[in-house]
């Protein structure tokens, strides 16, 4: 199960949520979105630390951040 | 209830608190002074509140926010305050939020004076805010009258929800008359479930809200409130005829400056003389159809437009004339009230006109 | 797993209108959690400003009304007189709240009116197009101001947390910022003892949040940040300007 799920299509591809990954595993898709933008996205899910850095700092609110209990 | 004597601003608050108007959001202008005042003293006492607002800007933007929530709601000013009430005014039509506005109107333009005028129509019925849209305008032109209207106002507000004014002058506002306070027919009104009062969930989000962003929609709006509009034409319309039957000469007036032409005409009468007079009531809804019937009839020759500013009535009675007979004018204006011989010797002089 | 972070119910599904790493979004977070997380959120009457946040009415899972530019603070009042057990805030920016609206907020302050403000401050004009407002920075480029804020021609910012903490009637007047998570994690603290305040009638509060417009502002959402710290703190400082305990 994926630790950090974006909205992909909701991505204004702003890149706060890249630049306070502590494991800077955030990166944008080749591909393009409704809006037009290249939405960011994690590939990496095990090196996720659960930390929601990037939830906390993503103005439009497309991250859902969980974690192993 | 028995008759008192009261002066014409304190009657009007005074018909609001029993209309049941919980808040009042006022500030100090000449010659409305005393509607605050007294709101402030008894407002309480019937289990409302009074506040006073730092501008009229944020008074009517305070009766927005109450309004919203589903108040009964009022604040008055005078010409100058009424000016900057505009932009709130437009806010609250388009918000389709009911309120009853009270207007004491003073001289103008700028800061004018503070005696009696009725320079402030064009602004109270053709919009004086920005946009498509109308207030229900009621010109009373006796105390007894303020309060009755007054009262209603709330109701009508309620109704057909939108902002209800009260066009009065200083002379409404300070004479003393004696008046009864009679609760309007009972009227049977729509709940408001639209108010914004806090969302436990079991309906959608409430919003009062005039911005429509895209044009399909606000023109879809606008359409509806026009629809609005013409029920209330149809339906609010007022106006009294006196001593119209045979007249040839037919006056328009309204407000205080019909009191004052009704003693020309009853004098007139002693004479001989018979000469008529429409009073709108509301002056907006404006009753055009009762000045176009009058001035179909054969009867009648001329008619002339009485009013305490440079002629601004005169275009509505002049649509509803429809170019059928002419019309006159006399006016007085920057606080100078026309007095009984001004008028009577206008009146005379277009008597003989019609008849030479 | 256990989700740590989802969309508060405090907001509403549809999607922001706000330019690429707008933090008004943050912003709104941040006040719609507080409103959950105090349990208020049925109480709840916001006030939706004009500029950029004028679809706040759109956002927030609440009852709203949308008031006339810069008359945010009078409409709260309007509705704290009828409903005083709601929860009333107004959310404001710099154009809405310390231009036209500049009499409104100084008076709803001076009255001591028990409502939650949440002033969001960019120093531009946003929705307009980037215009100078009474915030931006001297020497700031804006479409009004080509060649930078002049001094000479355009006046001085003005620091509203510090004017509004000077009157008797305001209570909490704190100026936050969200250019990173420590930043944002302490915003959220003061959005939320602002609300606090009002539950409890402890008077007028005020959060002045700093905020970026990289649109406006001609930068990356990133350097945007960069800026905000660097150039705007040092003429709007953090802190607590005003607490009355």
């Amino acid at each position: 199960m994926k630790k950090v799920i974006f909205k992909h299509d909701e991505c204004k591809g702003c890149g706060l949520c890249a630049a306070v990954c502590p494991k800077k595993i955030i990166f944008f898709d080749k591909s393009i979105n409704p809006n037009g933008f290249h939405p960011a996205t994690v590939d990496e899910q095990d090196k996720c630390i659960s930390c929601g850095f990037c939830a906390t700092m993503c103005p439009d609110l497309i991250i859902t951040v969980r974690k192993e209990v | 209830m028995k008759k008192v004597l009261m002066k014409g601003n304190e009657a009007i608050s005074e018909a609001a608190i029993q209309a049941g108007c919980k808040f009042f959001f006022g500030y100090p202008i000449t010659p409305q002074n005393e509607i605050p005042a007294y709101m402030a003293k008894h407002l309480p006492k019937a289990g409302g509140r009074y506040t006073q607002a730092e501008s009229e800007i944020a008074a009517i933007n305070m009766v927005y926010g109450a309004a919203g929530c589903g108040a009964r709601v009022m604040t008055s000013s005078s010409s100058p305050g009424m000016s900057l009430k505009q932009e709130g005014i437009s806010y609250l039509a388009g918000a389709q939020l009911p309120c009853v506005i009270v207007n004491i109107m003073r001289s103008g333009p700028g800061l004018g004076g503070i005696l009696p005028a009725q320079s402030d129509y064009f602004q109270a019925v053709k919009g004086g805010g920005h946009g498509d849209y109308n207030l229900i305008v009621y010109a009373p032109s006796t105390v007894q009258e303020a309060v009755t209207l007054t009262m209603e106002a709330f109701d009508v507000a309620d109704l057909y929800l939108t902002p209800v004014m009260i066009l009065g002058d200083g002379i409404l506002g300070q004479v003393m008359e004696p008046v009864e306070f009679i609760p309007p027919k009972k009227r049977k009104l729509p709940k408001k479930t639209w108010a914004t009062t806090g969302n436990d969930g079991s309906r959608p989000n409430n919003l009062i809200n005039s911005l429509y962003i895209e044009a399909d929609v606000l023109y879809e709006r606008t359409l509806a409130q026009y629809k609005k509009y013409d029920l209330i034409k149809e339906k609010e319309t007022r106006y009294e005829l006196y001593n119209t039957a045979d007249a040839e000469v037919i006056i328009a007036a309204y407000g205080s400056t019909a009191r004052i032409v009704k003693s020309v005409i009853d004098g007139l009468l002693e004479e001989g003389i018979r000469i008529g007079l429409i009073r709108p009531i509301t002056v907006w809804p404006f009753p055009y159809t009762i000045f176009e019937e009058y001035a179909s009839s054969d009867k009648v020759k001329k008619f002339l437009t009485i009013e305490m500013s440079m002629g601004q009535m005169i275009e509505d009675v002049k649509l509803g004339v429809n170019g059928k007979k002419p019309v006159d004018f006399f006016g007085r204006t920057g606080g100078k009230i026309p007095t009984y011989d001004e008028i009577k010797g206008k009146v005379i002089e277009v008597i003989r006109e019609v008849t030479a | 797993m256990k989700t740590v972070f989802e969309k508060t119910k405090g907001l509403t599904d549809k999607t922001f209108h706000y330019c690429p790493g707008c933090t008004h979004g943050i912003v709104h977070r941040l006040v719609a959690e507080s409103l959950v997380e105090l349990n208020v959120l049925d109480k709840a009457i916001g006030v939706a400003p004009v500029g950029c946040s004028v679809f706040a009415y759109e956002y927030f899972n609440c009852d709203m009304q949308q008031a006339s530019h810069g008359r945010a603070p009078a409409v709260a009042t309007g509705i704290k007189r009828v409903l005083p057990d709601s929860i009333v805030f107004t959310y404001q920016g710099d154009g809405d709240l310390a231009s036209i609206g500049s009499a409104e907020i100084m008076h709803a302050a001076a009255r001591g009116e028990n409502i939650t403000v949440i002033y969001v401050n960019n120093a531009i004009f946003g929705m307009t197009g980037g215009q100078m407002a009474p915030t931006t920075l001297i020497g700031q480029v804006t479409t009004t101001s080509p060649n930078g804020r002049d001094p000479l021609t355009d006046g001085y910012p003005i620091n509203m947390s510090e004017m509004l903490a000077q009157l008797i009637g305001s209570t909490y007047i704190e100026r936050v910022s969200i250019t990173n998570v420590k930043n944002v994690k302490h915003a959220k603290k003061a959005i939320k003892k602002a609300f606090e305040n009002q539950i409890n009638n402890k008077g007028f509060s005020m959060i002045e949040i700093l905020s970026t417009c990289p649109t406006n502002w001609g930068m990356t959402p990133l350097d945007s940040l960069k800026w905000l710290d660097e150039k705007m703190q040092s003429v709007f400082p953090l802190g607590v300007f005003k607490e009355v305990k």
